[in-house]
């Protein structure tokens, strides 16, 4: 477990049901707030800065998400931005989305990912779902792992520079990827059924 | 074209989240009926993949780079069934993982990518192959065409949304929207097949036919119906209600004001006019048609180029 993980030792832990009806609830609360109400966003997001901090986020790890979101944010903002009254409209979007991701980031530094995954079993949300969900979670980093190994060997082996190299030699990479995630998968049924699933 | 929290109001996530589980409902019923038990893990790891796949660089132009979204690429790897659910996973992930996508906007967000995507890559690509004869190389023209559809109709369903929820008027979200994702989506349908053509020609059998034994029609025939209802109801619904003032806000303020007093086309679109189309309703149907048609010909050369070369003998 590295040392950021959630529920490493020197984090503080949360019970996963009371911080993801908290989590929501706040969002769930922003989203419903009425356009242009500044101040209540502005007092919403110091108390979600305060679990945040509470909650050890990475501001790296905020920042970088409020950047992927913000292409989507900007553009969509700025066709509000051309309706009669849409410069509220639009700061409304950027502050409302901006409170919600930081909210969410404290909750997903706040408990481990498997603890929500009981809360779902328990909300009854289909097992099938959630043994996916809990699977892709386990392999993401693993598959991302495997797919940096991949580039590398691409990369140790191509010196070609045109775009088309890179496209067909991308989608190599891809290719090789997914068939080694059918075998990973053989493995791990392999190794359930090994363990006495089913 | 993730959602976040904040652009949806609560009808539009509620109804979005409805069509999302019902969505999700047929595919996990389908993936209970047709994956075997030895290929359930596969639904996590091809999640994991789809993650990983994204990671890799697409170069565009001038030091741009695209990526994969996948949703087709996972269609036609894992079926219909198996895509809604996987993608389901990787939208519920990136949402709770990495923020991208609101919760609220869970459910939309769902239905776009997760559930309209998959659905109309499966139906584009299994009627389209079946049209151009079944071979690989039609196979993979599907494949390319599919990943364009999918692309356009996931954004135009975004944008229906948008506009449902009256954060942007839909004669302006629509045309941004669908025509951003129209140049995604070439992107998208030339690395998709490149994908799939290189699976085949690694592990054949993993790329299996679409006219066999194994595909009944019936699958692929309900879901484009189900796509054909819901792109009626994104495109007929906002133009029923009428949304008032946001494109002829636009119009004053651009100096279209004299242009949109004189429609091209009045009936049912009347009221709106695209800025540099100017043709309203017409402009943006025969932009859709021309983009589907370059799209249909770029998959079609890309999958002349990549396909085996002899149809049938293994490569």
């Amino acid at each position: 477990m590295s040392p950021r993980a959630p529920g490493a030792p020197g984090r503080r832990r949360v019970p996963a049901g009371p911080a993801l009806a908290l989590a929501v609830a706040t969002v769930v609360v922003v989203v419903a707030l009425p356009r242009g109400a500044w101040l209540v966003y502005a007092l919403v997001g110091a108390a979600v800065l305060g679990a945040a901090a509470v909650a050890r986020v990475r501001p790296r790890d905020v920042a970088r998400r409020l950047v992927v979101a913000a292409p989507f944010v900007a553009g969509v903002a700025g066709l509000a931005f051309l309706q009669r009254g849409g410069a509220v409209v639009a700061g409304t979007l950027v502050a409302k989305s901006a409170v919600c991701v930081l909210a969410m980031a404290a909750l997903t530094a706040a408990t481990p990912f498997a603890d929500l995954l009981d809360v779902l079993r328990r909300l009854r949300v289909p097992a099938l779902l959630v043994t996916t969900l809990g699977l892709t979670e386990r392999y993401l980093a693993v598959i991302g792992a495997e797919v940096a190994r991949l580039r590398r060997a691409r990369r140790a082996r191509t010196f070609a520079r045109s775009r088309r190299a890179a496209w067909t030699s991308a989608a190599g990479v891809a290719a090789h990827l997914f068939v080694r995630t059918t075998v990973r998968a053989e493995r791990i049924h392999a190794a359930m059924t090994a363990r006495g699933a089913r | 074209m993730h959602l976040p929290d904040g652009f949806l109001d609560a009808p539009t996530a509620l109804a979005a989240a409805a069509l999302a589980t019902a969505g999700l409902a047929v595919g996990l019923r389908g993936v209970r009926r047709t994956l075997p038990p030895h290929r359930v893990p596969l639904l996590g790891t091809a999640a994991a993949f789809v993650f990983a796949a994204q990671m890799l660089n697409f170069p565009v132009a001038a030091g741009t780079s695209g990526h994969l979204v996948g949703a087709t690429l996972a269609t036609v790897l894992l079926g219909p069934f198996a895509a809604v659910v996987a993608l389901t996973c990787v939208v519920v992930l990136q949402a709770l993982l990495f923020q991208d996508g609101g919760v609220t906007a869970l459910g939309a967000n769902v239905l776009n990518m997760a559930v309209v995507a998959p659905a109309v890559a499966a139906a584009v690509h299994g009627g389209v192959a079946r049209a151009l004869g079944g071979g690989p190389r039609a196979r993979l023209a599907a494949t390319g065409f599919a990943a364009w559809c999918s692309t356009v109709a996931a954004a135009v369903a975004c944008a229906g949304e948008l506009a449902a929820a009256g954060t942007a008027a839909w004669g302006a979200v629509l045309p941004a929207m669908a025509g951003v994702h129209m140049l995604v989506g070439l992107g998208e349908g030339v690395a998709t097949t490149l994908v799939v053509a290189a699976v085949g020609r690694l592990r054949p059998e993993l790329v299996a036919p679409v006219a066999g034994p194994r595909t009944p029609a019936t699958g692929p025939t309900v879901a484009g119906g189900l796509v054909v209802a819901l792109v009626f109801a994104v495109f007929v619904a906002p133009a029923a209600c009428g949304w008032p003032d946001g494109l002829e806000h636009v119009a004053d303020a651009l100096g279209f004001s004299r242009a949109a007093r004189a429609p091209a086309l009045a009936a049912p679109w009347g009221d709106y006019l695209v800025p540099g189309l100017g043709g309203g309703a017409a402009a943006t149907a025969a932009a859709g048609a021309l983009g589907a048609v370059v799209a249909f010909v770029v998959a079609s050369v890309v999958a002349w180029r990549v396909a085996p070369r002899a149809p049938g003998r293994a490569p």
